[in-house]
């Protein structure tokens, strides 16, 4: 890649820097200073004392005089945030690996069985991925409250795989088709059933299409919200997303430095996630477009 | 001889039907569904199927309802706030989609461009779309405030406004201030998608183009876009999905205030089935919002087909 890059750009020298600047580090400086303000933001007021934080005139908005861990202090002890963590932590995991062998399994059944009708499962599987959880969860709050799972864990991990195992199938269909069929085969004259060739041949080879999906299924269900909030009713039993946004508000009284903190704090592990995977992460979310 | 014969055959016949079943694709490739299946059967299909029962029942929280027909949808059709949702969903997603794409598109364009630490650029560029959206949400709640907002203390300082912006308070105000959190969270997703097929146009179609005394303005038009517009069908057909169905940025920015003014109807089934405790309503609601999905789906559906006949694939 790199070589046809600098192929395609082979004039590059002509342009002087000033021009390179205006045309291309200017616009980009500023549309990333728009997306990542926000962040900078967030990480400001999750350390700013209150006095500070609502004191423009006296204070510059921008810095921190007195850094403080009172806001990060005040969630971890005050409320139920270090269960909110835990339970988004349980709810992300499981349902991410619920997923993954649902998706490897039917993923190779599609690509690589081709039973009758395969070709239409695969596409039936692609149009679930097309179904917002915003239309699913008013009869899905309604079947999780038949089936006895209201306001638990267990609720989640189940109904998170119905947007992550349409997704996952997706993508590792398109991972296992680049694996030479003659491998199977050889595998097959010496006697590998079926199971022993997805666990010794195509899974192995197809790893890297594993952890993209896992990780994107992963940071999914970690940013889940429609659900969390309609399944799960009693604090104790739920996610940072829905923890922050319902039980650090009292009636008008927001508590500014809290909330930030929580928002930092919950979105720290996936960032930590995210910045060790980039490329799989990135593989993963055009994968599935390409298609 | 004969009488020996055929146990043995009878054996060998009912061993053979367990391996053959094994070593049939029919019956291994429908094991290996199981679990999917069983999943999306049980929470999408059926949900998918209970959705249209229920937006046709007069059903209440904790308890069983009555088949009443369309009555749900007529009397949404009265309902002033239900056509306010549809106009500020239709509004959100058409402004925030089209902005999404121009910018999208630019950061792409630019992020193809040679640069220093280009990889190191991207990851932080598609940092909004991996956070959890309703933990930006309150970031951008905190920079909406109506006291405290510092983009307010900004252009007071700069001297280009004498009174604190109420963002949050005013509908206008209220709606551009979501759709300009939304496109914050959906630029890097188009950008980063787009920069993927960018990367694929092969360079000797420009080189070619250059040798022909194309202008930049040229090249984009009849080489960049022409080669993008099979992806970008399938990008801005998931962006306005996305954007069509939100729920998270409006329900932690606004909660479809001031006076329903930013409502979304995702956002008001939820009101109206889980904090009204309607969920026959509720459900009516989700339903009228599954026609714009389908056009929006056949839309993408229509583009990938032209796709492959441009590039003469088959099928």
């Amino acid at each position: 890649m790199s070589t046809a890059d600098d192929q395609s750009v082979g004039m590059d020298y002509l342009e002087s820097f000033p021009r390179k600047f205006l045309r291309v580090y200017l616009p980009l400086g500023l549309i990333i200073f728009f997306l990542l303000f926000p962040f900078y933001w967030m990480a400001v007021a999750t350390f700013k004392p209150d006095a500070e934080m609502y004191d423009y005139e006296k204070y510059n908005p921008f810095w921190i005089v007195n850094p403080t861990l009172e806001h990060i202090k005040k969630l971890f002890f005050d409320t139920d945030y270090p269960l909110w963590m835990w339970n988004t932590v349980i709810v992300s995991v499981s349902s991410t690996f619920i997923s993954l062998f649902a998706s490897v399994c039917a993923a190779y059944a599609i690509e690589r069985l081709r039973y009758k009708g395969s070709r239409y499962v695969g596409l039936a599987i692609f149009l679930g991925y097309l179904v917002p959880p915003s239309i699913l969860f008013i009869p899905l709050a309604a079947i999780v409250f038949q089936l006895g799972l209201f306001d638990g864990n267990l609720a989640l991990i189940l109904t998170y795989p119905t947007f992550l195992i349409p997704f996952c199938t997706w993508l590792l269909m398109g991972y296992f088709r680049t694996i030479p069929y003659e491998l199977e085969e050889c595998a097959l004259i010496d006697g590998a059933t079926r199971l022993q060739i997805l666990i010794k041949i195509t899974l192995p080879l197809s790893l890297p299409g594993v952890i993209s999906a896992g990780i994107f299924a992963f940071t999914l269900s970690w940013n889940e919200f429609i659900y969390a909030l309609t399944f799960i009713s009693s604090s104790e039993n739920k996610t940072i997303p829905v923890g922050a946004i319902t039980e650090l508000v009292n009636g008008d009284v927001y508590h500014w430095g809290a909330l930030m903190a929580a928002a930092l704090t919950g979105s720290v592990p996936v960032v930590i996630l995210y910045s060790f995977f980039v490329e799989y992460y990135v593989s993963a979310m055009t994968g599935a477009v390409k298609e | 001889m004969a009488v020996m014969a055929e146990p043995v055959a009878a054996q060998v016949k009912r061993s053979s039907m367990w391996t053959r079943a094994f070593e049939s694709r029919n019956f291994l490739g429908a094991m290996f569904m199981v679990p999917a299946i069983a999943i999306l059967i049980l929470f999408l299909a059926y949900p998918l199927a209970l959705g249209f029962w229920l937006g046709m029942t007069d059903t209440k929280i904790g308890g069983a309802g009555r088949f009443i027909g369309f009555q749900n949808f007529v009397s949404l059709s009265k309902d002033s706030v239900f056509w306010l949702s549809v106009f500020n969903t239709i509004f959100y997603t058409v402004a925030a989609s089209v902005v999404k794409f121009a910018i999208g598109l630019y950061l792409a364009l630019l992020l193809n461009e040679r640069l220093p630490f280009k990889s190191m650029v991207r990851a932080i560029v598609l940092l909004p779309f991996v956070v959890p959206t309703v933990l930006s949400a309150i970031a951008f709640w905190w920079i909406y405030d109506s006291q405290f907002s510092i983009i307010s203390w900004v252009l007071i300082k700069a001297g280009l406004i004498t009174r604190y912006i109420d963002f949050l308070g005013d509908p206008w105000n209220a709606r551009w201030s979501v759709v300009a959190a939304n496109i914050w969270r959906g630029v890097p997703f188009v950008a980063i998608t787009l920069l993927a097929g960018l990367q694929t146009i092969s360079p000797s179609l420009y080189e070619a183009a250059n040798l022909d005394g194309a202008t930049n303005m040229q090249r984009f038009r009849h080489i960049t876009l022409p080669m993008l517009s099979p992806i970008i069908a399938v990008v801005m057909t998931f962006s306005v999905l996305m954007t069509f169905t939100d729920f998270q940025l409006i329900y932690t920015i606004t909660r479809g205030g001031p006076i329903n003014a930013t409502h979304l109807m995702a956002t008001l089934s939820f009101q109206r089935a889980i904090t009204g405790g309607n969920l026959g309503e509720g459900a009516a609601i989700s339903n009228a919002m599954i026609p714009f999905l389908v056009a929006a789906i056949l839309l993408s559906f229509f583009g990938l087909q032209r796709s492959r006949w441009q590039q003469g694939g088959r099928d």
